[in-house]
């Protein structure tokens, strides 16, 4: 696979990706002046992913499994655009969604409705686009008048709704789904996997990121196994689930102790 | 539609121009950013965005009351003050805001992708407004102390422009070293102190014309940017040909090398932030 066809929404060439973790944080102009002289800052090189080729093909659904520290994080938030490789080539093909709940983005004086706007621009679409998806942002959430107060008089919960709504307003063409989501009370839960559920089926392309090879076989075509970031085992859902059920059992048949756990 | 959604990092035009292209396709979260920034401001205040126009009356006040003895100014020192305030304010608060804008954005740079001088640009263009509201105190004052405008006025704006650019370059170099050196978010408001009472903004320029043989004015920046809008509005002069390119070149250079440093730095902040 040397160039991605029309076919590809995500194509991976030798991606490696590492964190530069000084030993000695340097805080200050005058340590860091000080320290250059005295040679003192040695820099201590993570590998978050090492050579990593990966080729998604549009509509699919794509699994990625391994344990915590594995690399998964990184590997989506290359895919994401948000950590830019140190060595490799990233195609991307559409915009992708990283289904978070966005919070992050929500200002606390602004009201339900002005915060809408914000998220909706935040997630790379225009004012106007953002209007057409008004009423159907509202309809999901189930805010109420209360969309015209500030949010920050909002409940966790409404305001989770809220971000749940906005995110998923737009059929996403590149979905990442990483564990499992829950917003809100049940009813409101059951809604939540409907609408990811046609996505699934639909004309998303989905990169299901989870801990449980039986809901990746259930949902995937194809997987992957990550592991000290690198891929390590690739093909159909089915051989991968079974591969990495067996590798669990001897890890744990032999009762190390998974230290991974402690990096996160 | 699909075609012009791809992105392929060896066909990268490099920093510079991909944050700029970036920036065009995000040009509406701009705008709802300096909205956000604006009205989140002034929200919990009673008087709200009126702000933005009683803060440099306020300060006017105090240093006309004050200095108004020591310093002889042709014309009117209270409207004389409030033009270099205007000028003086948009610069310090919109240097200082950006200041903290990439580090308080890393949480959303750490979730989704956004071009990464949002904030600093939005940060500039909520300054921008607020400049554009002071400008209405300053009429008042200038109605009061009957400070007649000249028709050099015409040329007003483009001083504004230009104190815009270097502002935003100023402030694209201080955000990109503040992600290496943290302090510089407490050194810096020294800095501003010492650079105000070394720029003509409470007395006139030629108080140090004779001082150091006139070389503290002619080595700042800020001075010569500065200039060129004091001119236009309260002098009612127009500026020669060598103020108009000295401030021009003062203020683009800043911008583009700001420009450079932060989009050139981008994607190292991963690392820090």
């Amino acid at each position: 696979m040397n160039e991605p066809n029309h076919n590809a929404a995500v194509y991976l060439k030798g991606i490696s990706v590492s964190y530069r973790i000084p030993s000695e944080k340097v805080k200050s102009f005058k340590e860091f002046v000080i320290m250059k002289i005295q040679r003192k800052i040695s820099i201590h090189k993570v590998l978050a992913l090492k050579d990593v080729d990966l080729l998604i093909n549009r509509g699919e659904v794509f699994g990625i499994l391994g344990r915590n520290g594995a690399g998964k994080s990184t590997l989506l938030k290359v895919i994401a655009r948000v950590v830019y490789p140190t060595r490799g080539r990233v195609w991307i093909n559409g915009i992708v969604s990283p289904m978070l709940e966005l919070n992050a983005g929500f200002h606390p004086e602004l009201t339900g409705i002005e915060n809408i706007y914000l998220n909706g621009t935040l997630l790379g679409h225009t004012k106007k686009e953002t209007t057409s998806k008004m009423d159907e942002i509202l309809d999901f959430a189930e805010i109420g008048d209360y969309i015209h107060a500030p949010i920050r008089t909002f409940s966790s919960g409404m305001i989770a709704r809220l971000g749940f709504s906005i995110a998923t307003a737009w059929t996403p063409e590149i979905l990442i789904l990483d564990e499992v989501l829950s917003v809100g009370d049940v009813s409101f839960q059951k809604k939540c996997e409907k609408k990811i559920q046609s996505f699934i089926h639909g004309q998303s392309t989905i990169i299901l990121v989870t801990h449980s090879p039986q809901k990746m076989e259930s949902l995937c075509s194809r997987a992957i196994i990550l592991e000290k970031g690198q891929i390590i085992e690739s093909g159909s859902s089915k051989a991968i689930s079974k591969i990495y059920q067996k590798r669990m059992k001897t890890v744990n048949s032999n009762k190390l102790p998974d230290t991974t756990y402690l990096n996160n | 539609m699909a075609a012009s959604n791809i992105y392929d990092s060896a066909k990268s035009p490099g920093m510079a121009f991909e944050e700029l292209v970036g920036l065009l396709k995000y040009k509406d979260l701009i705008f709802q950013l300096i909205r956000r920034n604006i009205v989140s401001r002034y929200k919990r205040s009673s008087l709200g965005i009126l702000w933005t126009m009683l803060n440099p009356l306020g300060t006017m006040i105090i240093l006309s009351v004050v200095f108004s003895r020591l310093f002889d100014i042709r014309g009117s020192y209270p409207a004389f003050i409030i033009t270099n305030l205007v000028a003086w304010n948009f610069f310090m608060q919109t240097s200082q805001f950006s200041l903290n804008a990439t580090m308080f954005g890393s949480d959303l740079f750490n979730r989704i992708y956004l071009p990464k001088t949002s904030f600093v640009i939005s940060m500039n263009g909520a300054g921008l407004v607020n400049l554009l509201f002071s400008l209405v105190p300053l009429a008042l004052i200038f109605l009061v102390t009957h400070i007649s405008l000249n028709t050099s006025v015409i040329l007003f704006p483009f001083s504004i422009l230009l104190i815009a650019f270097f502002t935003l370059g100023v402030s694209l170099l201080l955000s990109t070293l503040v992600v290496y050196f943290p302090d510089i978010a407490e050194l810096y408001p020294v800095v501003l102190q010492g650079w105000f009472y070394l720029t003509p903004i409470i007395y006139p320029d030629t108080a140090l014309m004779d001082f150091a043989g006139g070389w503290i004015l002619k080595l700042n920046p800020l001075y010569h940017v500065f200039k060129v809008f004091q001119m236009t509005l309260y002098d009612g002069l127009y500026p020669s040909i060598t103020q108009w390119s000295t401030a021009l070149i003062i203020s683009l250079l800043t911008l583009i090398l700001g420009w450079l440093v932060y989009t050139g730095n981008a994607r190292s902040f991963q690392y820090y932030i």
